[in-house]
């Protein structure tokens, strides 16, 4: 079957003055079409590097990226990255913001207006268009953000613990949003996030990262009917707990490799 | 202190909290009212004092009224000046060369700035040719520029603008460095380029920092015309002193530093009242 996102043998050294670093070593990754994998691991595991090299920012060392059956060579339209804060710009407006990846990849029409009305509406954010960044609170800011990603239209979504500077009420609330809507919009996505709760509430598999280097441990597929519930109602399943420990000990044993 | 003397209207409806919320306002507000008049007082008083023992030791010849000249000498001569129409050319030339001065030094130094951010490379190749040039006193350029640009306003501005663009090139191009690198991931993932990152990225968020340059050159730019004015100039403040000093006019060389003192005040005033207003948002 083909995937959506496909990493080959993808190992990436970062090069500075004081030395080279093997980041991430052989990573194999195959993300279906419509699926949700998120990446745990400890710090330093190459998970910001791994949504890099897919997003097209950075070349991989050796390996190769495919996003839909087409290998990449930079950033696309394709797919659309979540960064851990907003960033929006703080000397322009919401709109100006919402409208930044349109504007630069020249489709900001009549059309795409329109959808990024509708999209502000469905993040609750009709009405702030005018306002500046700083005036809105944190989870808006985030949205406004999302909406920013969204515009393009991508199909593949990665998402960089986007929700880890939020408060925890904040948080849970995105969760439930993101998700609806990339179902909604049957996009696939890649989340990358120290909370394992978030990445057994929110995903249909999850990835166990090891670390010097990054390369990946394991895998778990979260079984029915966890991967089926909304975020807040999967944590009330019974088989949440169960997979919460299962993946707590991969990583305490992550951490204990480490220790060699 | 009560609030006997505040007005706090009960109103139908208040709450409880509301009335001594405005009280202790009104209380606060007072006492502010009262410090700020106070440091206006002794501001006055410091000013009038001075003025006043100097007009009285020129007049009691407590000091030598030939260099020191006293206050009601000195506002007569700009008073006669002003009537007779021969102070507001001198100040308007001089207004003129410093505006073009600092604008032009902040515009060519950001531009500048612009080309080094641009290119690594050429900022690594530029680093001492800048560093040098920045040690040196620019002043000291002012020969060079009236053999090569002729003794005029050209070579004047050309002074000032040598004294404002490596600074303004230097904190502009360190902004544009310092600019969160995120910003620059936003734009880059939507596959925007160099030159879309600076103009939606690097320009609009050193814009406060260009700004705050254009307040710092305002002062520097003084420097630069009244030097390059003591030069070459047949008019202008600058000339104004160098005149008063050579036919030993000092009440002249005085009225001229006090006006020199009003517009470069004004001048300030004004780039700051636009900072304020244009970085307002952020």
């Amino acid at each position: 079957m083909s995937y959506a996102v496909e990493v080959l043998n993808m190992s990436h050294v970062y090069v500075t003055e004081q030395g080279a670093m093997l980041a991430v070593e052989d990573i194999q990754l195959g993300v279906r079409p419509g699926e949700f994998v998120s990446l745990v691991g400890p710090s330093g595991c190459g998970k910001t590097t791994i949504l890099s090299v897919i997003a097209g920012l950075i070349q991989p060392t050796s390996g190769s990226v495919s996003i839909q059956g087409q290998p990449i060579s930079g950033p696309s339209a394709r797919v659309g990255y979540m960064l851990q804060q907003d960033y929006l710009f703080p000397w322009t407006t919401i709109w100006n913001n919402v409208m930044t990846g349109l504007e630069i990849t020249q489709q900001a029409g009549a059309e795409s207006m329109a959808y990024v009305r509708q999209l502000l509406r469905q993040m609750g954010l009709s009405g702030l268009e005018d306002r500046y960044p700083t005036q809105l609170s944190g989870g808006m800011r985030q949205r406004a953000a999302l909406v920013r990603t969204l515009a393009l239209k991508p199909d593949v979504l990665l998402l960089d613990e986007p929700f880890s500077a939020l408060d925890y009420q904040t948080k849970l609330t995105l969760e439930e949003l993101v998700l609806g809507t990339l179902r909604e919009g049957h996009k696939t996505a890649i989340l990358v996030t120290h909370d394992l709760s978030e990445a057994i509430a929110m995903s249909d598999r999850v990835i166990v990262l090891g670390r010097n280097p990054g390369r990946i441990r394991r895998e778990i597929e979260i079984p029915e009917p966890i991967r089926g519930a909304m975020p807040l109602a999967a944590r009330e399943l019974p088989d949440f707990h169960r997979l919460f420990r299962e993946l707590w000990q991969e990583l305490l044993e992550t951490e204990g490799e480490d220790g060699r | 202190m009560t609030g006997s003397r505040t007005k706090v209207q009960e109103l139908p409806g208040e709450r409880p909290g509301d009335r001594i919320t405005a009280e202790a306002l009104a209380v606060y507000m007072r006492r502010r009212r009262r410090s700020n008049a106070w440091v206006l007082v002794v501001q006055l008083l410091i000013l009038s004092g001075s003025i006043g023992l100097w007009e009285i030791a020129g007049r009691q010849k407590w000091i030598d009224v030939l260099i020191f000249s006293y206050p009601s000498k000195i506002f007569g001569l700009l008073w006669e000046n002003l009537l007779e129409g021969t102070l507001l050319p001198h100040v308007s030339v001089t207004v003129l060369e410093t505006l073009c001065g600092f604008l032009l030094g902040t515009l060519c130094g950001t531009m500048f700035a612009a080309v080094i951010w641009w290119s690594p490379f050429f900022a690594r190749v530029l680093d001492p040719f800048i560093v040098v040039l920045n040690s040196m006193p620019k002043v000291a350029l002012g020969p060079i520029f009236i053999v090569a640009i002729g003794p005029g306003l050209g070579s004047i501005i050309a002074t000032a603008l040598a004294v404002t663009v490596i600074i303004t090139t230097l904190v502009v191009y360190s902004s544009f460095k310092e600019v969160d690198a995120n910003y620059v991931k936003v734009v880059r993932l939507f596959g925007g380029g160099r030159l879309t990152v600076f103009r939606r990225v690097i320009l609009p968020a050193s814009f406060p920092t260009i700004i705050s340059t254009l307040k710092v050159n305002v002062g520097l730019s003084w420097v630069g015309v009244i030097v390059g004015e003591f030069l070459v100039a047949r008019e202008g403040l600058g000339y104004l002193i160098i005149y008063g000093f050579q036919v030993f006019n000092f009440t002249l060389v005085i009225s001229s530093l006090f006006v020199i003192a009003l517009v470069a005040t004004l001048m300030y005033q004004a780039v700051d009242y636009l900072e304020t207003r244009l970085s307002r948002r952020l």
